[in-house]
Order: C-alpha cells, then structure tokens, then sequence
C-alpha cells in the first residue's frame, strides 16, 4: 500500500511554563519547576493541594473578531487548544481563514484536525445557584430540579463540556472541513490521536492536518478524582518544587496541570514544494493494550505498553540501539513509574544502558490529555537544538529502575527519539520522531 | 494490494433487544423502544421519555462480574455486546489461552463511547454543602468535605469515556491498536471507519469496533433539554420519533452499545468464519461551520458521503439504500435531505432512505454502529428497515423514506450516515460479500 511520508511543520504549545513553545523550551532548559499552591479554587481541603497552572492569557487575542462571542462557549479545554493551534499555525507558513483571511494558501477540504480531549468537568460555580434553587429539606430535589433548576442553567450549558468542542472550535476559528475525530484516551490521547492524523495524512485522506490535544486538569472535579484514585501525590504539599519526581526513589505521586500542545503535521512532499521548515518527521506509531484488572494502573510488568514501544520501532524500521532519546511517560506514581521502565527496558534491551532517557512531568506536571503532545514538542526541540535538558528531582533512581536518566544537559545530536504513554484504562501508546533529512 | 475488510461479527445492546436478531425484528414489525423515563424520575423535565436498556443483566454475559461492577452504563452495556459479537465471529473471550487463531497482538479496540453519568447523590450533596448562597460563592473547603466523603474512587474513574474500551480490552485480551473517540453522535461510525483503516494499513488483523453510550441522566437530559433539541410530545412517546415528518420536533434521547467485529479478508478465511458483509468505504469532514448549526447546505454532510464513495470506488448510482442520520430534528432531516439531493443527483429520489431512530431512538455515542448492524441484517434479508411514524411528509422532504413498512428488495450496497453536533460527519458502505 503506498503511504506519503508525514512531517511536522508546526508546533504550539500553552503549558506552566508559558503561552508558547519557547516559553516552554527555555524553562526546560533552565529546569525550572512550573508546579505551584493551586490558585485556580481554594485547595485546602483537598489532599493534593499543588498543580501545574497554565499562566494568565487574553484569549480574545486568538480568536478572529467576528468569531468572538463563541468565546462565551468555551471552557479552559478549548480555550486551551485554541492559543496552542493559533501558535503552531502561525508559525508553519501555512495561512488558514483563522490567521489572515485575505492570504489563505491551504485547502480547507484537505486539511484534518484531530486532538486527544479528557473528561472535561462543567464549572460548578455556574451550576450551583441552580442546584441551590432546588432544594428540599437540605437536600437535591430532582423534582425542583426539573420544573425550576434546570430553567435556571444556560441554554448552551452542554456544549462547553463535550469533548468534540475543543476540535469543533479550533475547526471553525481554521476553517478545516476535513476529517475531524477527537481521541478520549485520557494520558495516551495525545499520542493516540497524532498517529491518527499521521495515518490520515499517510493514506491521503488529507495534506495537513492539526494533532495534539489539551486538557486542564486544574479543576475541583478533575481534581478530586486523581486524589481519591491515590495517584495524586499528598505529601508535597510544602514542596511544590520538588514534588513530581518520576523513577525517583523518593516519588510519592503524580501532579496534575493544564496545558494544549498541537503541531502541524504535512505531507512531506507538499512541505518540501512550499520550502516549509520542517520539525522532523514521523516514521513510527505503535499502540496496544495495558490488562490489568486494576485499570487504575500500569500492569505491574508493562507488557502492554512494551508492545507499543516495539510496534512503533517496526513501523519505523529501525532498531532499538538507533533511538537517541526516550521520552518516558513518567508519572511520578511509584507502582507506574516502574511498571514503565520494565517496559521500557524490555522493549529497547541492552542499548537501554546507552540511551538518555528525560522525563519533563517534574517541571511541566501531567497534562492529561495533553501530555503526549507537549512530550512530542519536546522531543523535537531537542532535534532542532541538539541537546537534552537534565532532568529535574530524579536524583535517586528508584529500585528496579535501569534507566538512562542524567541529571546534566547534554549535548548531542537526535536523529531518532522515542515518546510513549499509557492511560488509566489501559491504552498504551508510542511514537518514534526522525531529525529531517 | 491493501487488505479487504469484512465483517464476521455483530454484538448489540439496545432499547429494542439485547441481540440482533431482536432488534432487527422489532424493526421490520415498527416496534418502537421509547416509553415514559423510568432510570430517574424524569416528570417534572420538559421531556418526560426516552429509549431505555431494559433488563440487561450483565452477569448473563460474563463469568467475572465483579470486574465490571463499577460500570457506567454504556461500558455494562458493551461487555453484553462485544460477547456476542465475539461468538459470532469465533473470538474466545475471558481466556488466557484463546484457541481462535488471532493473535492477541492484532487484535484491536476502537469505540465511539461517551462519558458516564456523575454519582448524582454525591455530586449534588458536595455542591449544595459548598455553595455560599449569600456570597454567591462556592466554598471549595465545604464542597471537598463531602465530596471527599461521598465520591467513590472506581465510581468516578468509570467516567472516563475510555473506560468502555478497558473493559472490552479485560474480556478479550486484546492487545492490538487500541483507540476511544467521541465526536457525539457520530462517534461509533467514526470509530468503525478508522478501525477498517487500521486493518487495512495492516496493523491488526481484527477490531471491535463500535459505540457504547448512555446520556439518560439528570445532567444528560437537561442539557438536551436546554438545547430545545429533544422532543417534548410528552402525551405520545411511542410516535415521537418522526423523522422526516414535518411535525418532528426533536430526537429522543437512547442508549446501548453495539460491536461489529471487522477483520482482514485473509484472516477470516483463513480462520474459516462466515463473512456477514464487507465494509468497502469510509469518508469523514467536519462543517466547520458553527458551534451549535449544521452547515446550511449540507456542505460537510455531502463532503463526508463523496468521500466515502470515492473510498469505495464505486459511484453514487452503484448504491441501495442508505441508512440516515435522521435524528427527528427539524435541522438534521431537511439538511441531510439536502446532502442526499446534492450527491445522489438525479437519483436522489429513487433511492430508499429511512431512519430507525423513529423506533430505536438516538443511541448517540453508540447509534452509528447499531445502525450499521442493521445495515448488515438489510443486505442479509433484502428488506430495508422502515421510517416509522412518517404520515405528515413535510413537502420539501420528498425522497423515497421507505414510510411505516418495510420494503422488499435486492440490496447489495448501503451507505450508513453519521452527523455529530459539532460538526463531524462520518459515512461508511457496506456491501455484500461476494
């Protein structure tokens, strides 16, 4: 079967530690810890009282004038996504109706859109004076709820919330009319979805397409439920900075943020002809399945994400010693973490000795939904660059754990890196990145 | 040469019978499965009905339960689905040796499912315990007291809308490419359009593919409801469903799961299973047009089916009935009649288009691949399901809806159609193997 080849000629990012992509490479760079007190909704009672803050933006500045009051539309998932498609965009050279409607060199027909999107939580503050109206005896009452409650919530209320919007939203602002699917995959969306684009674009169902995703997880709901599923750390409170330790000996849990990354991906004929910077290309995915009857988990030998990471190693036809750099999952949940290196070394072998191994969660906190794509972004920042940033708050490797990890930058030439996720859920996911030629 | 799909099994859980024969029955007879809400007390909502799972007991589908007590509805509901979709097709399930010749690795998950329901008990307490009606202000302190009493870890995480899929990768042992989408309504057609992809890329040899959803709650239903897009024919619920009509006033709320296995030619034959049809093209696009409307023309709509033919390689004349969308919304049905206009030219009238919703209501996440079995049964009978409760045509919806009867006639090629609020359209065809 002929298959085109799959370039990324865009990248966006809003994440902690900034609004774009150079934000979010320099403070790599720099190690710095984008992890801090919540100050999204008061904390204090909740176990986990840290996250990764996306910092303030003005979203009116991303969305075209005549598009503005869909902003009322938007929760910070979508929000998210659109300054993250804005920048990827922007930068590609490829001009949509969102970026200058007089100047628009892509076919809206040919272009394809498709994020990773989580479980979005509607805002409660907007909720509540409803379910307030609708009390009996100190109680909900979905008798009132009907006849008054409900006339009280926003007639649009559930359109914020379905997790098709972010791509629906990004879609309109870009005018992209080709196949749009949004990936609900929890952490492994991002990856999910980046090789469904990669897969449309190499079948030529489309010549580009936008693929990523975003996720705020700083949310009371979304909050909650990684602190009662215990994969929330509880006993960094005090340490924002050095709380999220992935394959630390030390690690106590994960710490959840807010980010959207999205990148252009092209077909590498169509790229070269339009002299477009190219990124680096995508020459391998591979996904399977985590079994574990503790869904909430890795399976504790990684097996299904070791499938993965060998099928997206075939599919780039290359060997495992050829990687120059593994970007982990990494969570900074113990039982995970090690599950992950297990797969991790089983899948690459001996050479899992030689090559570095970076996780970015320590600094940029888990993004959900997002985290596989701001994973992607960093991995081709360090092909553009040729270095890998030390890693953060790994300074004792957790027992068990063989990995690569340098607490030093590096320099050092990239020619193929490797990123990989999985979900709760089970879904495993894996991506093999190429310097361009 | 990339690999041939087909499909070799088909699994179903719906407001009209927990199999396909069942449904399909119910179906031809124009029986309907919407009735007056009974999962909540639903009396005081501006719409008083919907099309309910029945007596579904998931412990007639599986001998470890207790894996999938914490459930949501839609992930109970496609363990029953998948099971049966799996016997059909000679697929062994809840098995560490399974002897059916598929390698565990090449078999894959892709499901359109949608979210849970919230764990209505403590979600309202935690608000109502929080929210400071002086200060107009949640107390986040107050709310985290009871929610962190009241919340049940597995209860929350079985919200996630990639739950479904972990239970059917549990039941099955797949250990292939694995996806969840959720592009609302058209979610399950998606989700079977990139799984035939996958095979034929030659990344598995066999998917389930398909939806599971259920948005039959209290947030659920007030969304719609605050959308004005579900009926309100409150005195009627069985006749409610009417698309196409002009006196159609929005669609009724259902849901289940369906599964279809799709696998390699090669591999079914190979395994010598029965090949119930074969899945020949897929197209998708998206409106791009506005957060709440369907294009006004049809334009993504048309774009999707075109697609979808050109996929297959066959032309607009080549094909037999198709499968609508036909939601009962005044905007869906005279929109899509425009897209069929648009692409079926001057056939458009000739050709026999119907909508089970009228009887089935609108699975959502999961009604695209229901609707596909369905599909399957028409080509396997020659009879096309009818559009029930059609006897007010609206005159500027004048195509061939097969109305109130089911219809006799050779049918080789059938086109399912799939429109998700947000704008995604997702078309597949489907032939008969031969």
């Amino acid at each position: 079967m002929s298959s085109n080849r799959v370039v990324i000629t865009g990248l966006g990012a809003i994440s902690p530690l900034g609004v774009t992509v150079n934000d979010m490479w320099s403070g790599l760079c720099a190690g710095k810890v984008a992890i801090d007190t919540i100050t999204a909704f008061d904390p204090v009672g909740f176990t986990c009282k840290i996250a990764g803050q996306a910092p303030e933006y003005d979203i009116r500045k991303y969305v075209p004038k005549n598009l503005r009051k869909s902003i009322k539309l938007m929760s910070r998932d979508i929000e998210l996504s659109v300054i993250a498609a804005h920048e990827a965009l922007f930068h590609s050279g490829l001009v949509t109706k969102g970026i200058d409607p007089d100047k628009i060199n892509i076919n809206p027909e040919r272009t394809a859109i498709n994020l990773g999107a989580g479980l979005i939580s509607c805002d409660l503050v907007e909720l509540a004076p409803a379910v307030a109206a609708s009390i009996t005896d100190g109680k909900f009452d979905l008798h009132k709820w009907g006849k008054e409650g409900l006339e009280m919530v926003t007639p649009l209320w559930l359109l914020k919330y379905l997790p098709n919007m972010l791509a629906c939203h990004v879609g309109i602002i870009h005018d992209i009319q080709g196949p749009s699917n949004t990936i609900t995959c929890a952490e492994a969306a991002a990856h999910l979805a980046i090789a469904e684009a990669f897969q449309v674009i190499a079948r030529g169902n489309s010549d580009y397409a936008l693929a990523g995703g975003a996720e705020a997880k700083v949310n009371p709901i979304v909050m909650i439920r990684q602190c009662l599923l215990g994969r929330a750390t509880s006993q960094n409170n005090n340490d924002p900075k050095t709380a999220c330790r992935p394959f630390d000996a030390d690690a106590k849990g994960s710490v959840f943020g807010e980010a959207a990354g999205i990148v252009v991906l092209e077909n590498f004929e169509n790229a070269k002809k339009r002299s477009a910077k190219i990124y680096a290309e995508i020459v391998g995915t591979g996904q399977s399945n985590s079994l574990n009857p503790q869904y909430e988990h890795l399976e504790p030998d990684g097996y299904g994400l070791q499938i993965a990471i060998e099928k997206a190693l075939a599919d780039a036809n290359i060997k495992p010693e050829q990687l120059d750099l593994i970007i982990p999952h990494g969570t900074g949940i113990p039982a995970d973490d090690l599950a992950e290196a297990k797969a991790i070394e089983n899948a690459i072998g001996e050479a899992i000795t030689e090559i570095p191994l970076w996780p970015t969660k320590s600094m940029l906190s888990n993004t959900g939904a997002a985290s596989g794509v701001i994973d992607v972004i960093a991995a081709v920042s360090t092909m553009n660059e040729g270095k890998i940033p030390a890693a953060v708050n790994c300074d004792i490797k957790a027992e068990g754990c063989n990995l690569n990890i340098s607490n030093r930058m590096k320099e050092k030439d990239i020619r193929h890196a490797l990123c990989c996720s999985y979900s709760y859920g089970g879904q495993t996911a894996a991506i093999v990145l190429k310097q361009p030629d | 040469m990339a690999e041939r799909v087909v499909i070799t099994g088909m699994g179903i859980v719906s407001p009209l019978g927990h199999d396909v024969e069942t449904l399909w029955q119910a179906l031809l007879s124009g029986k309907s499965g919407i009735a007056k809400t009974t999962i909540f007390n639903a009396s005081t909502f501006p719409t008083t009905f919907d099309a309910e799972v029945k007596d579904y007991d998931l412990t007639k589908y599986t001998k470890n339960p207790h894996l999938h007590k914490h459930s949501n509805r839609g992930s109970g509901f496609v363990v029953g689905a998948t099971v049966q979709a799996c016997k059909q097709a000679g697929i062994d399930v809840e098995t560490a040796e399974p002897a059916d010749g598929i390698d565990r690795t090449r078999l894959g998950i892709y499901l359109g499912a949608g979210e849970g329901s919230v764990d209505n008990d403590a979600f309202f307490a935690a608000i109502i315990n929080g929210w400071d009606i002086e200060k107009n202000e949640m107390d986040w302190d107050r709310w985290a007291q009871i929610a962190f009493g009241k919340m049940d870890p597995m209860r929350e995480l079985e919200q996630e809308p990639n739950m479904p899929a972990a239970h059917i990768a549990m039941l099955t042992g797949a250990r292939g490419p694995t996806r969840s989408c959720l592009t609302a309504c058209a979610a399950s057609t998606q989700s079977v359009g990139e799984a035939m992809m996958m095979i034929r890329r030659g990344d598995a040899d066999a998917i389930i593919a398909g939806g599971a959803h259920s948005m039959i709650h209290p947030l659920g239903l007030t969304g719609f409801n605050r959308l004005t897009a579900l009926s309100t024919r409150n005195d009627s619920p069985q006749t409610a469903s009417r698309p196409f009509s002009a006196t159609r006033d929005g669609f009724i709320l259902g849901e289940g799961a369906a599964t279809v296995i799709l696998e390699s030619l090669s591999s079914a034959k190979k395994r010598g299973v029965k090949i119930l049809a074969e899945i020949i093209g897929y197209g998708s696009s998206s409106d791009a047009f506005r957060v709440t409307d369907m294009h006004e023309e049809g334009r993504g709509a048309a774009q999707a089916i075109n697609a979808a033919l050109a996929d297959a390689g066959i032309s607009y004349k080549d094909v037999d009935y198709i499968n609508a969308h036909g939601t009962s919304t005044a905007e869906n049905d005279s929109i899509e009649t425009k897209a069929i206009k648009t692409v079926f030219k001057d056939r458009a009238k000739n050709i026999p288009v119907s909508s089970i919703k009228s009887m089935l209501g609108h699975l959502i996440g999961a009604a695209g691949a229901a609707e596909l079995i369905t599909c399957v049964c028409a080509i396997r009978d020659n009879t096309l399901p009818p559009t029930m409760n059609l006897v007010d045509r609206a005159p500027e919806l004048d195509l061939d809806y097969i109305p109130n009867k089911p219809r006799k006639i050779p049918v080789n090629i059938v086109i399912n159609e799939s429109f998700g609020f947000g704008g995604q359209n997702n078309v597949v065809i489907i032939k008969r193997y031969s």
